[in-house]
């Protein structure tokens, strides 16, 4: 009887391996986030600014970044950057800069609704407080906005996640690219590890990224305004 | 010399930026305790009136003297303005990420910089006047429309403004939340708040005001006492806004429009004596 593979998993330090990669996507994808968080408020503030000019330049880093695919975009930053100005990045870096790019874009944008959603009587009836402008962002506009943010923000985070898997393509070894490696190499004796290997991603991928989903949601219930 | 009104509207003109004039000369004063009701057809003004008066809105031309002080004008200090003039909105308005107490105390703690434990007394005491002392860590969510609007009536009461502005306060509320918050507003007029009430409920007005002002299409088109408005009123146009509020009499009953009895628009009694509130029986 032929072998099904499943062993695959269990041989030498497989196993070590996948988490090893799982962990490259994680790190990616957190710190991107971080990043993305700490520019993508003031950037979302600034989008809601009467500043004109302010307002069209980060429409337009807004707008480039969303129509560009996220490959492209990676790889602009691993092989373009490395062609026109000699500087060499590794992948991971690349990796990080992109996906800090994206976010910050993302985040701003997600910051920028969550504000323009605070009715126009909200400001009003603090002022008629006698809240001076910035008093009426700092008590009332921002901790009504972060309300609505913080359970699209973490959607955010899946969905970086998730995309961490193009990285591959510019060399990182992250999840996936381990799991290829230990397919190809265990291809002649065990052809049917594929099938196990790549169900062993998915469960890692769900496993990260489902509590994290149910924890947007759980969020978007308990802060519903 | 004389106490100066505590608020004084001269020759006020209030255009929109799409040219609508929404306010034309505009001449009223509302002197000390006194309360005066603002009635007319809807989109006539009157609430945008009272957003001028707090400075929600520009205005184009004439001046608003608050205690004899012109508000108007550059380099009004509007955060310490409307710290004398209290709004309370139709929709209430308070802030639902705040408790009802961190809704009363905002205001205090971070305008008028009071100490927290003074604020939250004068908070609970005014909670428990309007009946609502046990609300005071619930979220506005978990309030009914008429709790909300005694909260945000009393929020405005916090800052201890000299002049009150109430704009069409019930006009959100479910008719047997009406009384409730009506009754807070005749206690105030009682103890001699100052207030410029603009309204829907015409036996509230007429049992509430020393005075009414008749707005239609921008300007006062009748400034009388609630008895005469409501009894005689001397345009043709208030006439005919008083009639929206008056019944056909059934068959067999004659009335003359004049003298038509003025009712609340889902009452079905009418209010014979001036003083009395018959209002969603």
């Amino acid at each position: 009887m032929p072998a099904s593979g499943i062993e695959v998993l269990f041989e030498g330090r497989n196993l070590v391996r996948l988490l090893g990669g799982l962990w490259t996507s994680l790190w990616i994808a957190l710190s991107a986030m971080a990043v993305s968080v700490v520019l993508g408020l003031p950037m979302g503030v600034l989008m809601t600014s009467r500043h004109r000019l302010v307002k069209l330049v980060l429409r337009i880093y807004l707008e480039a970044i969303r129509v560009l695919p996220q490959l492209v975009l990676l790889f602009v930053f691993y092989f373009d950057l490395t062609l026109v100005t000699g500087v060499n990045l590794s992948g991971e870096l690349a990796a990080l800069i992109v996906f800090a790019l994206w976010g910050t874009a993302e985040m701003g944008d997600l910051v920028r609704g969550a504000i323009s959603a605070i009715p126009r009587h909200q400001y009003q009836s603090a002022a008629a407080l006698g809240l001076r402008p910035t008093q009426v962002q700092f008590h009332v506009v921002l901790p009504q906005s972060a309300r609505r943010l913080l359970p699209l923000a973490v959607n955010l985070v899946t969905r970086m996640i998730k995309t961490t898997s193009l990285i591959v393509l510019i060399g990182v070894v992250e999840v996936l690219k381990v799991g290829q490696q230990i397919i190809d190499r265990n291809r002649f004796d065990f052809p049917d590890a594929a099938l196990w290997v790549y169900a062993t991603i998915f469960l890692l991928y769900f496993l990260v990224c489902f509590p994290i989903s149910r924890l947007a949601q759980a969020l978007e219930r308990k802060l519903d305004l | 010399m004389t106490v100066p009104p505590v608020l004084r509207l001269e020759a006020v003109r209030q255009q929109y930026p799409n040219g609508l004039v929404a306010l034309d000369r505009i001449s009223f004063e509302v002197a000390k305790s006194e309360v005066v009701a603002v009635v007319g057809p809807s989109g006539c003004g009157k609430s945008t009136l009272l957003r001028c008066v707090n400075g929600l809105e520009p205005i184009q031309s004439g001046t608003i003297a608050l205690d004899g002080a012109i508000i108007t004008g550059p380099g009004t200090a509007w955060s310490k303005v409307r710290q004398q003039i209290g709004l309370v909105f139709q929709n209430y308005e308070l802030f639902p990420h705040l408790t009802v107490l961190g809704n009363l105390l905002l205001g205090p703690l971070k305008v008028q910089r009071a100490a927290k434990a003074e604020a939250q007394v004068k908070a609970l005491a005014l909670l428990d006047r309007v009946g609502l002392a046990d609300r005071a860590r619930d979220y506005p969510r978990q309030l009914s429309g008429g709790q909300k609007q005694r909260v945000a009536i009393i929020r405005a009461l916090m800052m201890e403004p000299q002049v009150l502005l109430l704009d069409e306060i019930t006009a959100s509320l479910d008719p047997e939340m009406v009384r409730e918050v009506l009754d807070v507003v005749l206690e105030l007029a009682g103890e001699g708040m100052t207030m410029l009430i603009v309204t829907h409920e015409m036996s509230f007005a007429r049992a509430i005001a020393d005075r009414i002002i008749f707005i239609d299409a921008g300007r006062i088109a009748e400034q009388t006492t609630p008895e005469q408005f409501f009894t005689a009123p001397q345009t043709e146009r208030a006439r005919q806004f008083l009639n929206l509020f008056a019944f056909a009499p059934p068959p067999g009953h004659h009335e003359t429009a004049g003298a038509a009895a003025v009712q609340t628009e889902e009452s079905s009694a009418t209010t014979s004596d001036s003083n009395s509130l018959e209002l969603h029986e």
